[in-house]
């Protein structure tokens, strides 16, 4: 794996550079808003990112909590960490976006407002990881995140049942998406899922090393302490 | 044609930052790493 992930960083970066292409030159301009609505390529994607990093650290928690797996336990904390920057993302290119469009930079809108408690979910989950000295901290963690995971749907579904000021959903809701801006949306989507899953193979093999780090010391003061 | 500048710059900002972030533990990680060794 090792040498797979300068492989996978070049890989990344290169379609990252595409994407980036791709989104502010080769998509074609929007009739209505302009150049502006070219934001969906950065907003739309990293929201999906982050709902699947959210997903997978639903999976993660539930697998800890029945096997007290540790590696679940640190994949549940890499994907939320990284969801959470994604997320960070969506809440603040969204509020960008709104301002030229809709003339404010914020409503309290039911999926606007969903999207910052799931923000707020994930940033109190690594607050506890990061604060909480007791032993049980992964077994609380867990239970969080999967109280968390159900904010998910409910952001994603929120269009669809209750008319809010956030435009309906671009594939599958009945929008109709040019086909060239799909092509652009997927190959962003792609960089961007390529980009979480580097940052998400980094965090994860510093947690792990991190761990073994903190095995040893405790192993080294148990020694010295037993002389 | 700003607030679409805006908005890539911030979620470069955002990354980078995080990233920063990996490279600061990936380093304090090490020092542990050495200190242990010794």
């Amino acid at each position: 794996m090792k040498r797979g992930f300068p492989i996978l960083a070049i890989i990344t970066g290169l379609l990252l550079s595409f994407a980036l292409y791709e989104a502010l030159i080769a998509a074609p301009t929007e009739q209505t808003m302009g150049n502006v609505q070219r934001i969906f390529y950065y907003h739309v994607p990293s929201a999906w990112t982050a709902f699947l990093l959210f997903l997978i650290n639903f999976v993660a928690s539930v697998t800890y909590l029945i096997r007290r797996d540790v590696k679940a336990d640190i994949l549940a904390l890499t994907t939320a960490e990284v969801g959470v920057v994604f997320c960070t993302v969506v809440l603040v290119t969204g509020p960008i976006w709104a301002r030229p469009v809709w003339g404010i930079w914020w409503t309290w809108d039911l999926r606007l407002t969903l999207t910052l408690v799931l923000w707020l979910i994930y940033v109190s989950y690594l607050m506890l990881r990061r604060f909480s000295t007791s032993g049980q901290t992964p077994v609380l963690a867990a239970v969080l995140a999967i109280f968390g995971a159900l904010d998910v749907p409910l952001v994603y579904f929120s269009i669809w049942f209750f008319r809010t000021q956030h435009p309906s959903p671009v594939i599958g809701g009945g929008g109709s998406l040019d086909p060239r801006m799909a092509h652009v949306l997927l190959i962003n989507w792609a960089a961007f899922l390529c980009l979480a899953w580097l940052l998400c193979w980094t965090r994860y093999q510093l947690e792990l090393v991190k761990r073994e780090i903190e095995d040893a010391q405790a192993r080294e003061s148990l020694v010295e302490g037993t002389r | 044609m700003n607030y679409l500048y805006a908005a890539y710059i911030a979620t470069w900002i955002i990354h980078g930052t995080y990233l920063a972030i990996l490279v600061r533990k990936y380093a304090r990680i090490r020092r542990e790493m050495e200190t242990l060794k010794k």
